[in-house]
């Protein structure tokens, strides 16, 4: 047990000496060089080449970054109420964040992996997990909007997720905690044996994106950290890296630590679907949300589910088998290829690489080095492909540039490593500032990586910004990578905590964004498709408004009628057809958030008037000249006012 | 005279092209519209270059207090002018084949030709009266009241040909298809006078 406490503390004094070169190392590189600055550079008017989708980390959402320039373009709320456009609060987003465990307004957002047709990127959709209240979301690349959630039932911890299948015929979602399944109450020092570990295969149907749990394979109690599909030759296989084989339960930094190989899980993900078709598995009782969110309607409904289908791996021979890798391997990458699987020690210097064609040949052979739980294990050195000697510490993720180089990140060493696929001699390395994680080659994910840049997503900033505190804004760096070294070229400031990003050429998305709504397309039951359709309703104490925006009035903008007690509903449609025209609405005293409403959009938001008066409310988005004047009243009589509703807009 | 008949019957055909493509065009460009607003004048209406432009138009036009863009019913215009160019193009291949037969000579051409000229300016003339109504007859209550620097109201007027400056605005008012499709049937009937004419020359010396 010593021997661990003292292999940890020098693992932290390395850290902290190797922070402290790389800073040294700071004014001498590349960063204040010319050319790296024309590199980065985009001219007023002219656009980015790539798009970079940022995971937001803790602030539940996705963030769409331009490449080179690493200018912030958007910031897409998907498990978090969103006050900045009133997603999560609105009548019509509230029940996108509704799960079994009721109203969940956030999350810990983690890997965005964006759509693959033939094991290419196709920009149809993009994903993303929920790692805290297990959930996957489906956001549409055309309008940039959160589509789908889908909350993952047996699951904990959804951190080895969201990656697709070459041609996205499944999204993962694997389990980074095991937990008991199906939940029950019982000690957590009976872990051992009690708890699993399920891995869900989520399909998506190819033509709108909807998601279905197809079957969860429920594995032995062991952490499963990452994952990646196999592509091309591999296609059909799914690999999940394991930590804690020792399925403790307490003091894991130390107990998790204690053997020497964990796995990487070999998945063929065909066998199993071929069994499920064929009607194997079992259904079980369980309770999740899937909730889908209608463009048409312009709304979100909540659907709880009840049953899922199970799978046990040793029903089904052949589909299931244990690569060990060492020292509690973290990321889990697949190249190009699809011919070397690359699991992470993170505890060590070196990179294990596996071999596709090795893991068939050995199970062909049935070269089994024992058992865990039933499953069989491979000899270690029947399948490694070779490792890299790197000397850097605390490897982390691998992404490939597609011309037979590959990128780890070592997040103790504070480097981006380049290294070479079947030589495994490092080629070059460069300091990042500081701590990286992930990193991001845009398709770096796919069989066509587009090897221009890689982006370094590190989790300290330190001394890189002008200080705001204690709290910094995480820092992302790009280097170009289309030499035989690499060179720094920017760093930029991400929000939230930019744990992984999916990136991809701008022409593949900027022909099929959408500009606006039509206001003909509309299909909201509360909508107003043209203002002399606009007006209040009372049904009890509820009234309902129906209001339109155009630059730059409300139709009405004077309503008289209302009494305190009264749930009021404002639903408003915005007339404008005009390309990035919103409208906002807000009231005095609203207890949700504003709107934030787009052209040919209707957004509803629930005021509870408390206090008699005349309150206004008015325009948020700044949207023409007359934007200040774009305003109204609301009158508020006491509970037994007799005063009808009236409406008006333009008389005096 | 068969050639000159040819060309008569094919250049009054070639109006026919007014039936389909707009016979004028005027853009909008603006920094904060960097894909320019537009419309496109047909002889039976007007219509936006993008879907949502006259929306848009008339949207920017309420602050200076223009008048929305007519729709077909609100100009007599755009009932007549569809009926004129049937009748012109009827006449011109009516006057083309009785040439081929011998019955009209050359004249009958430059004669219809002159017609035609006529109706186009006063045509013209009338889209003119037409652009001044509508960018200097404001609404009084206008949000915003500009005036040029000697005092005078601020005339919104589009130009009738080429480019202007208006406020923010860079307005393109230009020939469109069916009017440059207009004006080379015209130019076609022009040339079949003059064939026409040598047409009937040789015959003479012929005979
Ligand atoms: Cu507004």
């Amino acid at each position: 047990m010593k021997t661990y406490k003292y292999y940890i503390v020098s693992l932290i004094c390395a850290a902290f000496l190797l922070t402290s070169c790389g800073k040294t190392n700071n004014s001498a590189s590349g960063a204040l060089n010319s050319s790296a600055a024309e590199k980065v550079y985009v001219a007023p008017g002219e656009h980015d080449e790539f798009y970079a989708f940022m995971s937001g980390g803790y602030s539940g959402n996705l963030t769409v970054y331009g490449l080179p320039s690493g200018r912030m373009l958007k910031e897409i709320p998907v498990f978090s109420q969103f006050p900045t456009s009133g997603y999560g609060y609105s009548e019509e987003t509230k029940p996108m964040l509704n799960t079994s465990h009721g109203f969940v307004p956030w999350d810990d957002s983690h890997h965005p992996d964006i759509s693959q047709t033939n094991g290419e990127l196709d920009g149809r959709w993009i994903f993303i997990n929920g790692n805290n209240t297990p959930r996957i979301a489906r956001i549409n690349l055309s309008t940039f909007e959160t589509e789908e959630i889908i909350e993952v039932p047996n699951s904990a911890g959804n951190h080895s997720s969201s990656f697709v299948t070459e041609n996205t015929e499944y999204v993962v979602a694997g389990t980074r905690f095991s937990v008991p399944i199906p939940q029950r109450d019982i000690p957590i020092n009976e872990y051992k044996g009690n708890f699993q570990g399920a891995l869900s295969f989520i399909s998506v149907d190819p033509e709108h994106g909807h998601m279905d749990i197809k079957f969860q394979i429920i594995m032995p109690g062991f952490n499963y950290d990452l994952s990646h599909p196999g592509r091309g030759k591999s296609h059909g296989w799914f690999f999940f890296t394991t930590y804690n084989t020792e399925e403790a339960n307490t003091l894991q930094e130390v107990n998790a630590s204690q053997n020497d190989k964990d796995f990487i899980a070999a998945i063929n993900w065909k066998k199993v679907e071929e069994f499920v078709n064929n009607g194997g598995g079992t259904k079980v009782p369980v309770k999740y949300a899937h909730n889908i969110y209608n463009e048409a309607t312009h709304t979100a409904t909540s659907t709880i589910k009840k049953e899922v289908l199970t799978v046990n791996p040793l029903d089904i021979p052949g589909a299931v088998y244990f690569l060990p890798t060492p020292k509690s391997p973290h990321g889990c990458d697949v190249d190009p290829t699809g011919e070397y699987i690359i699991g992470n020690g993170k505890l060590s210097a070196d990179l294990t690489v596996h071999s596709f064609d090795k893991m068939l040949a050995a199970i062909e052979a049935k070269k089994f080095d024992g058992e865990a739980y039933g499953i069989p294990i491979l000899k270690f050195e029947d399948v490694l492909a070779g490792s890299v000697k790197s000397g850097g510490l605390g490897p982390l993720h691998t992404e490939f540039d597609g011309n037979g180089n590959a990128y780890t990140t070592f997040f103790i060493s504070s480097e981006v490593v380049k290294w070479k696929l079947g030589t495994w001699e490092v080629i070059d390395r460069k300091p990042t500032y500081y701590s990286v994680g992930h990193l991001m080659i845009p398709g770096g994910n796919s069989r066509k990586p587009f090897g221009k840049y890689v982006v370094a997503l590190n989790k300290i900033t330190k001394d890189r910004y002008l200080p705001v505190g204690p709290e910094m804004e995480h820092s992302a760096q790009i280097y170009d990578i289309s030499g035989e070294k690499m060179e720094l070229l920017y760093d930029f400031p991400t929000h939230g905590e930019p744990h992984y990003a999916a990136g991809c050429p701008a022409d593949l998305l900027t022909s099929k964004a959408k500009k606006i709504y039509r206001l003909d397309e509309n299909k909201h039951p509360y909508a107003v498709l043209s203002p002399d359709q606009a007006r209040v309703e009372r049904k009890g104490n509820e009234v309902h408004i129906y209001m339109s925006t155009i630059r730059s009035h409300f139709t009405p903008d004077n309503i008289e009628g209302i009494k305190v007690g009264d749930k009021v509903y404002f639903h408003i449609t915005n007339h404008e057809q005009d390309f990035d025209v919103p409208h906002g609405f807000a009231i005095l005293g609203q207890n949700t958030a504003e709107l934030l409403i787009m052209p040919g959009q209707t957004k509803t938001s629930v005021w509870e008037p408390k206090q008699v008066g005349v309150w206004p409310f008015y325009c948020t988005d700044f949207c023409s000249a007359l934007h200040q004047e774009m305003q109204g009243y609301i009158r508020v009589s006491p509970a037994s006012s007799k005063l009808e509703l009236s409406w008006s807009l333009g008389e005096d | 005279m068969k050639k000159s008949g040819v060309l008569m019957i094919v250049g009054s055909l070639l109006l026919l092209g007014l039936f389909k493509f707009p016979l004028w065009n005027i853009m909008l460009g603006a920094p904060q519209y960097p894909e320019p607003l537009g419309m496109d004048i047909y002889i039976h209406g007007i219509k936006g270059v993008n879907e949502f432009d006259i929306q848009n138009i008339d949207g920017l036009n309420h602050y200076i207090g223009m008048k929305t863009i007519p729709k077909p019913d609100d100009m007599w215009e755009f009932n007549t002018f569809p009926i004129i160019i049937g009748i012109m193009v009827t006449l011109g291949v009516l006057i083309g084949l009785l040439s081929m037969f011998g019955k009209v000579n050359h004249w009958w051409f430059i004669g219809w030709f002159g017609v035609m000229s006529v109706l186009g300016i006063l045509g013209m003339y009338d889209f003119n009266a037409w652009l001044t109504d509508y960018g200097t007859n404001l609404d009084p209550q206008a949000i915003m009241k500009l005036q040029n620097p000697d005092g005078t109201p601020m005339s919104y007027k589009p130009p009738l040909f080429g480019h202007a400056k208006m406020l923010n605005f860079d307005v393109d008012s230009l020939p469109h298809t069916g009017g440059y499709m207009m004006f080379t049937g015209m130019m076609f009937t022009v040339i079949a006078f003059f064939v026409g004419k040598k047409e009937a020359r040789k015959l003479k010396t012929r005979i």
